[in-house]
């Protein structure tokens, strides 16, 4: 196959899991003819057709309602939201049913379905737009909540998340659509839900980001290693929720100083969660308090206004310092 | 028992005066003062060259994304101009032409495209909500303007706008039921543009007109040629008057087109035909109100250039414009910063290396309009 972008990497996946399953169906707003305005379903629609690419109408809560109905009978559908701000407009049909129709009917009914939705800053865009917003996904039992970092990793989640027998929150960095291509082997990849990734391996500092905060990580971790000599840890989480304590436990274990990068705004947000995950798994070994990059805690900036607003690597070489200096 | 047929009445018009050929029904042909005509057509000038210009500047990279509005110009025009200062004008995110004509500088707008927040304010007395981009929320908000100006025995209207796509939206039906319930003083305009991005209006309803949506929520609908500034006039001056009166809600479907591309990030000859386009090229309201007005005699020379050179004046007062201090991004969030904000704001101050003056915010209350001077009110019966 050879090297992909995200955009092409994730349309890869959606074309080989409908070839392998006749159960599988997209839904969503332009995903069809137009190819969704990102094109990650690109000529689907022309190779498996409307009933089973559907443009729908302009109505999230029916999207993801419809798509609760079509999963209780059986099918799998994968929902596209075209932005994740616009998601609100069916956060009842994701928390009043998709996550909880398992427990409702006591095991009867499930819900196998994807809702796909670009997310995050960096393209210039408007409000609604640029927003991160996986917190209130990843505080809702019955629900899980994946965020791939780049080519290679959104593929293969996306084929997991599709045979996952449960909802799956899939949240696609805008930023990283077009960022980088990365070798995507022909042949289906999977990788396991609620498995974090060692990006990067290091003894002095735990990095732990996600989705396009992984760059930033990077970043940061190699302006770390020349300009101070040190060696940091990188873990691309993947996986929102279910997390994998496990795996920040034990490098935390080995580091004793962590700094958790989101572009989610800060309060109750994710790094508060991984932050307490620490205390509770590596409190003993912790040389300084956890510390969080993140988003502001205001509803929108404007892109002109994003620089600052959203983690870049200098914040976080900050950060690390202070937590190393601490 | 039998079947008894309840037999509601319902009915649909459409409505158009001024149609592509130039024919014109003088018996419906709205009265509008001659100056008046002129400050119609230089907005729909003004809304056609502007968009043109901001497809320039987004591709030269001075303005992010953006809705472009051509086609829609008598849509626009045509129905706020039914509207007093002090009556309520709630856009989705196409109004341009529309926001314009309710005095939304130029340069503000073009603020708001280049993505910074000063470009959402709305001056002081103006009655005038910033866009909304999330589709059919705002129509809910239009309804309870009208309520509160009901409540207040205020001789207020709202007019309110979306597109085609907008009517699937759920907030579009509760908006209107409640409308309907609460017998409010709104007019739902819905641009019938044919297109929801790449979704045509079949895909999107299987009703046969939008407008015969009102009639479920109890109240009338119309249709009119959307691309006629006389018929959209006519229909919304008669809309307006009824909720003035007390006489509740309206829905008028303008039935026009994209003639662009639905944002600067889209790419329509994936979905559309060029036959489609040129069609309706052919009903383009700008051609259609300008001979109208030539008819009349009203055309002023150099009105193109005029036009131009008030976008000019005010592309550079936009390029001009000092760029806010970031720390304002922690302004509006609250009336009262708290203390996690300060902490916030000042760690940003840090990373920024200076000592910006503090901004003081001027959060003056609007003037309330003709307070308890609304004529007829449901609830004064
Ligand atoms: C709730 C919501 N869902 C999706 C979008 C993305 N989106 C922006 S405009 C648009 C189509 C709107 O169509 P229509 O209501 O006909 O208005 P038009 O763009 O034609 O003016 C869509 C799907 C959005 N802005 N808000
Ligand atoms: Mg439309």
């Amino acid at each position: 196959m050879g090297k992909l972008n995200m955009v092409k990497a994730l349309n890869l996946a959606l074309l080989q899991e409908m070839e392998r399953d006749d159960g599988v169906v997209i839904i969503g707003e332009d995903v069809g003819v137009d190819g969704g305005v990102f094109r990650v379903t690109e000529d689907l629609h022309r190779q498996f057709g409307g009933t089973r690419v559907i443009d729908s109408p302009l109505a999230e809560a029916a999207i993801i309602g419809t798509a609760v109905g079509m999963a209780l009978y059986g099918l799998k559908p994968i929902c596209e939201i075209q932005f994740s701000g616009f998601a609100f407009q069916c956060f009842h049909q994701i928390e009043n049913h998709a996550a909880r129709y398992r427990a409702r009917s006591q095991g009867r009914f499930h819900c196998q379905m994807v809702l796909r939705m670009p997310y995050g800053g960096g393209v210039r865009a408007l409000e609604h737009h640029t927003e991160s917003e996986e917190q209130f996904y990843a505080h809702i039992p019955g629900l899980k909540m994946v965020i791939p970092s780049g080519p290679r990793t959104a593929r293969a989640l996306l084929a997991s998340a599709i045979r996952d027998p449960d909802p799956v929150i899939f949240f696609e960095s805008k930023a990283l659509y077009h960022a980088a291509k990365e070798e995507v082997p022909d042949e289906i990849e999977t990788m396991p839900i609620g498995r974090a990734r060692i990006d990067r391996e290091g003894r002095d500092l735990t990095l732990i980001a996600y989705g396009a905060m992984l760059r930033v990580a990077r970043e940061a971790a190699e302006v770390l290693r020349e300009e101070d000599g040190v060696e940091v840890e990188v873990i691309d989480l993947l996986t929102v929720s279910p997390l994998d304590r496990e795996t920040i436990s034990a490098s935390v274990q080995k580091t004793g100083r962590a700094v958790v990068v989101h572009e989610a705004s800060r309060n109750f947000g994710p790094g508060a969660e991984i932050a307490a995950s620490i205390m509770e798994g590596a409190f003993l070994s912790l040389e300084a308090p956890v510390r969080r990059v993140t988003a502001y805690d205001v509803p929108f900036v404007g892109f002109a206004r994003e620089w600052v607003h959203i983690p870049d690597a200098a914040r976080v070489v900050s950060a690390a310092r202070d937590t190393l200096a601490y | 028992m039998p079947r008894t047929p309840i037999e509601p009445r319902f009915k649909i018009e459409y409505l158009s005066i001024l149609d592509s050929e130039g024919s014109l029904d003088t018996a419906l042909e709205p009265d509008i003062p001659p100056g008046d005509l002129k400050r119609l057509y230089r907005a729909m000038v003004l809304g056609r060259r502007l968009d043109e210009r901001m497809v320039r500047l987004q591709r030269q990279g001075r303005i992010g994304t953006f809705a472009p509005i051509k086609g829609q110009e008598a849509a626009q025009i045509g129905s706020v101009f039914a509207l007093r200062r002090t009556d309520w004008m709630v856009p989705s995110f196409r109004e341009t032409a529309a926001m314009l004509w309710r005095g939304w500088p130029i340069e503000k707008l073009l603020c708001l495209f280049a993505g910074r927040l000063e470009g959402g304010q709305p001056a002081p007395d103006q009655h005038d909500l910033p866009i909304t981009i999330p589709v059919a929320t705002q129509l809910p908000h239009a309804v309870g303007l009208a309520y509160a100006a009901q409540y207040r025995g205020d001789d207020v209207v709202v007019m309110a706008y979306c597109g085609d796509g907008a009517t699937s939206e759920g907030d579009f039906h509760e908006a209107l039921n409640f409308a309907g319930v609460w017998h409010v003083p709104v007019v739902f305009v819905v641009q019938n543009n044919q297109w929801a991005i790449s979704i045509p209006l079949k895909k999107q309803t299987h009703s046969a007109t939008l407008a015969q949506k009102a009639l479920g929520y109890g109240f009338p609908g119309i249709q009119v040629d959307g691309n006629d500034l006389l018929a959209v006039y006519a229909a919304s001056r008669e809309a307006v008057a009824r909720a003035r009166h007390g006489e509740g809600p309206t829905l008028i479907e303008c039935v026009t087109y994209r003639l662009g591309v639905h944002t600067t990030a889209d790419d329509p000859t994936r979905y559309r035909s060029d036959e489609e386009v040129k069609a309706w090229e052919r009903k383009d309201p700008l051609p259609r109100a300008r001979a109208y007005l030539e008819k009349k005699n009203l055309l002023d020379d150099g009105l193109e250039e005029q036009v131009d050179a008030e976008i000019a004046r005010a592309v550079e007062r936009f390029e001009t414009m000092a760029d806010a201090d970031p720390l304002t991004i922690f302004d509006h969030v609250f009336a009262e910063r708290p203390a996690h904000l300060e902490a916030q704001r000042a760690e940003l101050r840090e990373r920024l290396g200076a000592d910006p003056p503090r901004r003081v915010d001027e959060e003056r209350p609007l003037p309330t309009p003709m307070r308890g001077q609304r004529k007829t009110s449901r609830w004064a019966n």
